[in-house]
């Protein structure tokens, strides 16, 4: 079983991350939590690795923390 | 319209224990005719246990209450010989519909696993669940079984001592005594003995209440479960609608928690909030309404001493998942035999304790899998349901998010890993779900199933190889069954053995594994029936 990478993955990551934010563009409050929520499930699903999502589910968690 | 739940069913009629010159003594007392107690007395009672049943009541259950009953719960009550009538009136559905506001997001069919006698459950008020196992009381009762149930019955005090239990009971002509051995506590949730006794019942209350309106309509809706996200009619809130016999439709309204019960219980409002969801047009009765709040919790213990309490009393869940009566009956399949056996003086008391063990097991798997779905149903915060409701608009186009909408999941029984009285796995390349603590599944067996053959007593399975006719361990008997491989289907292949050429299992009297092998082996088989029943 592969481990979480936390290492660089995405080839292009301007790209990657203009393109998440512009999926945002317009959007209220709320319609951005909800494309959040629904991304985070789909890439969740992509996944599917239990012991690879509790871990990236902790890494998001102890990054946030002072 | 069904008036069932008005008519006295066991009605009051004075016995000579009123009449004794000192308290008379029963074998076992149940207290409690709700379906668990009715249950745990027919069992003892088919076991040759004397059991008599009192209740404050003499009806069966007000209103509907309790309308899913799962597989697990029927075969248990195939074994206590009430199942056929209840499948005979249930209603089984297969089809469910999932709505979010406006539209419909899918629908899912069961497709329940085929080669079970019995179907992944069946619709059917509590009312008639009751008077089923009522009449089958009496039935057993006519062919002379050591039961008999006494209504309007009230308990009022309870005195627990080493060797026995000693009860004040309040009748309309007045209060009489009685002890017995045995005290099985299913008096509900609110339990009176366990105030009695002082005993705790902690856990979580869910801020919320919940309409609930069993009508009875000439509809032209399908059998099918259809459940509501935030629908117009009601929103931010859910609903349901569900079928039971005689054209009576469960439908349940999420209210919220700051509300009105008197103003929401009005005849009107209900009838506003029915046209608002089912057409302004339709015609039916109201049978039964009520409003409910829901509560997951358990006693931390459920044997005291002489005192057992089962069902409710026990353990309460919220209704989603159907948990509460279909894990009673659980609770008292498990019990009865470990106590005919202390009582028969076969296994030590100490066997008792391990009804707490494996019946404290699944409570708690029942109160989280509860919790879960009241969680998605009744989001707790912001984040809840935005997560809810993307599950939700997922689910409409895309199949992976299907299996994560949650309004509740069916009652499956526990599987007792872990417990004190399992013996060993020994059997290589077998399947999981057979394994030691699970109950046994259903398979075809010759014309009829396997869970027929099995029950009430220890069965020595023996598929492909074989195992002797009887087997004799201190006063306690295993009967075999041995399949021979020309017998053997694909199911009870798929479902026993797996890659394993053969098998010997050894299956307890409630029908759960308790040790499993490539073949006979006596020591092995008398060692697992010692610990089967705390005797090692
Ligand atoms: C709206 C609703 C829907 C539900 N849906 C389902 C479902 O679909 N599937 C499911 O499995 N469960 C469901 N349940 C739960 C189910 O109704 C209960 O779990 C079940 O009734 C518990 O049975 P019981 O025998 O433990 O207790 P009860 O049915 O509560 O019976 C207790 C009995 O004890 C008697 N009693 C109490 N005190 C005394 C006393 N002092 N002396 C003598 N007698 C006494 C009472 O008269 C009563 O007859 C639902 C519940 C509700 C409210």
């Amino acid at each position: 079983m592969s481990e979480l990478n936390l290492t660089p993955n995405i080839p292009d990551p301007d790209d990657f991350y203009a393109e998440l934010l512009a999926a945002h563009e317009g959007l209220t409050k709320a319609e951005s939590d909800a494309l959040n929520a629904r991304l985070i499930l789909i890439l969740a699903n992509h996944i599917g690795d239990r012991k690879l999502l509790s871990a990236a589910i902790e890494a998001a968690r102890a990054a946030g923390q002072e | 319209m069904n008036r069932i739940f008005e008519t006295p069913l066991y009605p009051y009629t004075r016995s000579a224990d009123q009449d004794a010159l000192s308290a008379p003594h029963h074998r076992v007392v149940v207290v409690g005719a709700g379906p668990v107690g009715l249950a745990a007395a027919i069992d003892l009672a088919l076991q040759g246990v004397e059991v008599l049943v009192l209740d404050e009541n003499d009806k069966v259950s007000f209103g509907s209450r309790a309308i899913c009953f799962a597989k697990r719960p029927l075969e248990i009550l195939d074994r206590l010989g009430a199942g056929q009538r209840m499948v005979d009136k249930g209603v089984v559905w297969n089809l469910g519909r999932v709505f979010f506001r406006d539209r419909e997001v899918y629908s899912f069919n069961l497709l329940p696993e085929s080669g079970h006698r019995r179907p992944a459950f069946i619709n059917l008020q509590q009312y008639y669940f009751e008077k089923f196992l009522v009449d089958r009381l009496r039935e057993i009762e006519a062919e002379g079984a050591p039961i008999e149930l006494r209504g309007m019955n009230r308990v009022e005090a309870v005195g627990l001592h080493p060797d026995h239990v000693h009860l004040e009971i309040t009748t309309p002509e007045g209060p009489y005594e009685l002890t017995c051995d045995w005290l099985i506590a299913c008096d509900g949730a609110r339990s009176p003995i366990r105030g009695m006794l002082g005993l705790d019942f902690v856990g979580k209350v869910f801020e919320d209440n919940f309409l609930i309106a069993d009508v009875v309509m000439e509809a032209d809706f399908p059998t099918e479960r259809w459940f509501w996200f935030d629908p117009p009619f009601n929103p931010g809130q859910s609903a349901l609608l569900h079928k039971q016999p005689d054209n009576v439709w469960r439908i349940d309204f999420q209210l919220g928690w700051n509300i009105d019960r008197k103003e929401e219980l009005k005849p009107e409002n209900i009838d506003r909030r029915l046209r608002a969801m089912l057409g302004e047009d339709i015609r039916y009765e109201l049978e039964w309404s009520s409003i409910y709040t829901f509560q997951c919790r358990r006693m931390e213990k459920f044997r005291h001493g002489r005192v057992i309490f089962a069902g409710d009393s026990a353990h309460q869940v919220s209704p989603f998942g159907a948990r509460g009566a279909n894990s009673g009956l659980q609770d008292a399949d498990n019990l009865c035999w470990k106590l005919r056996l202390v009582i028969e003086g076969k296994a030590p008391e100490s066997l008792l304790d391990s009804y707490d063990v494996e019946r404290i097991q699944a409570a708690d798997e029942n109160i989280l899998n509860s919790t879960r779905s009241t969680e998605f149903i009744t989001p707790k915060s912001e984040i809840s349901r935005i997560f809810r409701d993307a599950v939700l608009d997922l689910s409409e186009h895309h199949e992976f998010a299907r299996p994560l909408v949650n309004s509740g999941r069916l009652s499956v029984p526990a599987v007792h890993d872990g417990s004190p009285l399992n013996g060993p796995d020994a059997l290589f390349g077998a399947p999981a779900r057979t394994r030691p603590g699970a109950p046994a599944t259903d398979a075809p067996l010759g014309q009829g199933f396997l869970l027929d053959r099995l029950g009430n007593r220890f069965v020595l399975l023996a598929l492909g190889t074989e195992a002797p006719e009887r087997l004799e361990e201190q006063g306690i008997i295993a009967e075999g069954l041995t399949v021979a491989p020309s017998q053997i289907g694909k199911e009870l292949r798929e479902r026993y053995l797996g890659e394993a050429p053969s098998a010997v299992y050894l299956i307890r009297p409630d029908q759960h594994v308790v040790a499993r092998w490539p073949a006979f082996d006596e020591t092995a088989t008398r060692a697992a029936l010692n610990r089967a029943t705390a005797r090692s």
